[in-house]
């Protein structure tokens, strides 16, 4: 899902328990996707709330939950002036987009080129329970469809669970779960994928230097992603835990059933976000009831926020370094309505008379973000990696899957910006990404093989 | 065959376009959009004559050499044909983008304007075409090999860098005649754009007597930059004022 960021209109709110139970909760990355990431261990993910911006695609899980979550769009003010500045923005927040999912992206295709672990088939998941190695195309396809059916259930199942979750308050449950997901990616998958790049360049390592790295990165990702830290590291970490969920996908999902999940997961957002019943729209719209970010964990977010210092003449002077926390406030300032965060920023404003108007206004202008899914660079990210796997050694065509990505991205951002609700960022990307890989890999393919041999150019 | 005919290759054929991208295109996020959208038409256009090509090939008589080289010419040809235009319907779209940006400003008018738009589309254009041409080359060369080992030139990377390089300029200077071109209504020049494309592609034909393909293809790209420049606003004077760095108005000064 994309959403987009509004100024925070918590700053003022006194602290009570369910807003630090917020503030704890919040990961300073929302994302977008909808849909969860599942371990490929088959361990419980916490539901990845991606909620992009306004594009709810729903994560999948491997494992058995699904988080998708997308977060609505909350749309910014509604007094024309806003919407203007939303659409003038617009090039800007692309950009913003661009670039992490672009960086995800390139993680995924360097590692499937150069390290063999990741195309080798070594099993598979337990949600993709029938095997592909049948002789006969029409076994081979049912068999993948009947994968993404039980694939794609456990995800509206997932999905379902964390909707009541979230309806009935459970919040320590969904906090927990999500811990133990970025637990088990930022240990369990980055010790493995360190492993196998070590190998890969036959790179000795002893353990008490592993375990250090490992304990390093992992503790301050957990920090980053669950409390505070600096919002490009947060965003860094963000992007490295989707690179390495979507890695374990291109692993341990069959090939055709690949290419029917990606597919089905675009339909499944689309539905889940824009349909009335959907799952994760009322997940957002019990969030916009309470005025709750929703799941901070899993989104991604592009632009810092207010945080509470700002409301302070004394920590005015410390404001700048003070926003690039708390990714996870985002949560809240995209449910704020409009007035209220209005007033709230009027409120900020007074007692601050010593920071210059001007740079009000540019940070406040700084602070529209907006908001990706995690679910959605995972299977953007999938879909890229894929077509750098099987599409015998081109890089032609990985290379139109990532232009079609982002173009459909780019579209989907003007649609938010047209209609600023929560959107499915997945179908559109998705589908340009289908479209490009299976025309690029078998027609345009011969054609530039044929015109390279010949060294002709058109 | 070896890390240095990689980065030599990438370098003589996404140089100049990586500095025209990072000095002029990276910073405005509009520009970067128009760049991958134009990305984006051109990899359509390719899309649809590859299927016509391979519909061609798979209706006809795989042994027939002169068939074969028939088709692949009409393949070709009708390839320029479909970029141009694509590049028309991307002027369309551009066209209308412009009215729409000018509506949502504040003073009325675009933050972009059209010419800059058509050197962007054109760097779009020319940097997925020269990727699409080059980028497979350059992943074997990273690998063992020898080049031209079965009697075929030995040149071929340094060659087909080169070739991507004057393409890369060449669509860039075609994008701003081509708008230029729309935009008052001059289709001589569209029509001069169409056949300097033809030409090009099929001055590729005379390879590997290189002579034959590289030696147009720079004077083309010499003549088009002219073009281009007189018709964004350049003329000698300027020229002159911009490599003695005068001040418009003042005397000459030295140094900066």
């Amino acid at each position: 899902m994309i959403t987009f960021m509004n100024n925070s209109d918590s700053e003022e709110e006194p602290c009570n328990e369910r807003t630090s139970l917020m503030s704890a909760e919040s990961p300073p990355v929302p994302s977008y996707q909808d849909g969860l990431q599942a371990s490929g261990a088959g361990e419980a993910q916490a539901h990845r709330k991606r909620r992009t911006g306004s594009s709810r695609s729903p994560n999948n899980t491997a494992e058995r939950e699904m988080s998708d979550s997308g977060v609505p769009v909350r749309g910014s003010a509604l007094e024309n002036e806003e919407e203007e500045l939303t659409l003038k923005y617009g090039a800007k927040h692309v950009i913003m987009l661009f670039v992490p999912v672009t960086l995800c992206m390139i993680v995924v295709v360097a590692t499937i080129k150069s390290v063999r672990f990741y195309t080798e088939k070594n099993g598979q998941l337990i949600y993709t329970p029938f095997s592909e190695d049948t002789p006969s195309v029409g076994q081979r396809l049912l068999n993948s469809v009947l994968n993404t059916i039980i694939m794609i259930s456990v995800i509206v199942v997932m999905t379902v669970f964390l909707v009541l979750l979230y309806k009935y308050r459970c919040y320590k449950f969904i906090h927990g779960w999500l811990i133990l997901s970025s637990l088990m990616l930022l240990f369990l998958f980055t010790y493995i994928y360190l492993g196998e790049v070590l190998k890969t360049y036959n790179v000795a390592m002893d353990y008490p230097t592993l375990f250090l790295v490992i304990w390093n990165f992992g503790a301050v990702g957990m920090i980053c992603i669950h409390w505070k830290g600096p919002l490009q590291l947060q965003q860094a970490y963000l992007i490295m835990i989707s690179a390495l969920m979507a890695l374990v996908f291109i692993k341990y999902l069959p090939e055709w059933s690949a290419w029917v999940i990606l597919g089905a997961i675009s339909i499944y957002d689309l539905m889940a976000v824009l349909c009335p019943k959907g799952p994760l729209r009322m997940l957002v719209e019990t969030a916009q009831e309470r005025n709750e970010p929703i799941f901070p964990a899993l989104i991604y977010s592009s632009a810092m926020m207010w945080t509470v210092g700002m409301a302070k003449p004394d920590t005015a002077a410390r404001g700048p370094t003070q926003q690039t926390w708390d990714a996870a406030e985002d949560g809240r300032d995209n449910h704020g309505s409009s007035t209220h965060a209005d007033s709230q920023m009027s409120e900020t404003r007074s007692p601050v008379p010593t920071r210059p108007i001007t740079s009000l206004e540019e940070l406040e202008e700084e602070e529209r973000g907006v908001k990706l899914g995690l679910g959605d660079f995972i299977f953007y990210s999938v879909l890229v990696g894929k077509a750098a796997a099987t599409a015998s050694g081109d890089w032609n065509t990985t290379l139109a899957c990532f232009v079609a990505i982002l173009i459909g991205l780019c579209l989907t951002l003007l649609l938010l910006a047209v209609f600023k609700k929560a959107l499915p960022a997945l179908p559109i990307s998705i589908t340009f990404g289908l479209v490009f890989y299976f025309s690029t890999d078998n027609l345009v393919r011969p054609f530039m093989d044929t015109l390279a041999s010949h060294q002709l150019y058109i | 065959m070896t890390l240095a005919v990689f980065f030599g290759c990438t370098f003589i054929a996404f140089g100049p376009a990586l500095g025209l991208f990072l000095f002029t295109i990276a910073r405005d996020p509009l520009r970067i959009i128009i760049l991958i959208a134009g990305a984006f038409f051109w990899l359509v256009s390719l899309l649809l004559s590859s299927l016509i090509w391979f519909i061609a090939v798979k209706a006809s008589d795989p042994q027939d050499e002169p068939l074969q080289k028939g088709l692949l010419i009409f393949g070709v040809m009708f390839s320029v044909l479909l970029q141009e235009a694509f590049r028309f319907l991307y002027y369309k779209l551009l066209r209308k983008a412009i009215e729409g940006l000018v509506a949502l400003s504040e003073d009325g008018c675009s933050p972009i304007s059209i010419q800059q738009m058509a050197y962007v589309a054109g760097v779009g254009f020319g940097l997925m075409s020269g990727a699409f041409s080059m980028i497979n080359l350059l992943a074997d060369s990273l690998g063992p090999g020898t080049v031209g080992i079965h009697g075929d030139s030995q040149l071929y990377f340094l060659t087909s860098a080169f070739m991507t390089m004057v393409l890369i300029f060449l669509h860039t200077f075609w994008g701003i005649l081509f708008f230029h071109g729309c935009e008052h209504r001059r289709w001589w020049e569209i029509a001069a754009v169409v056949i300097m494309h033809l030409a090009v592609s099929g001055s590729t034909f005379c390879n590997p007597l290189y002579v034959g393909s590289l030696v147009p293809s720079y004077l083309m790209m010499a003549a088009a930059a002219v073009w281009a420049y007189i018709l964004s606003g350049g003329s000698a004077q300027n020229l002159r004022r911009f490599l003695l760095c005068l001040r418009s108005g003042a005397s000459p000064q030295l140094g900066s």
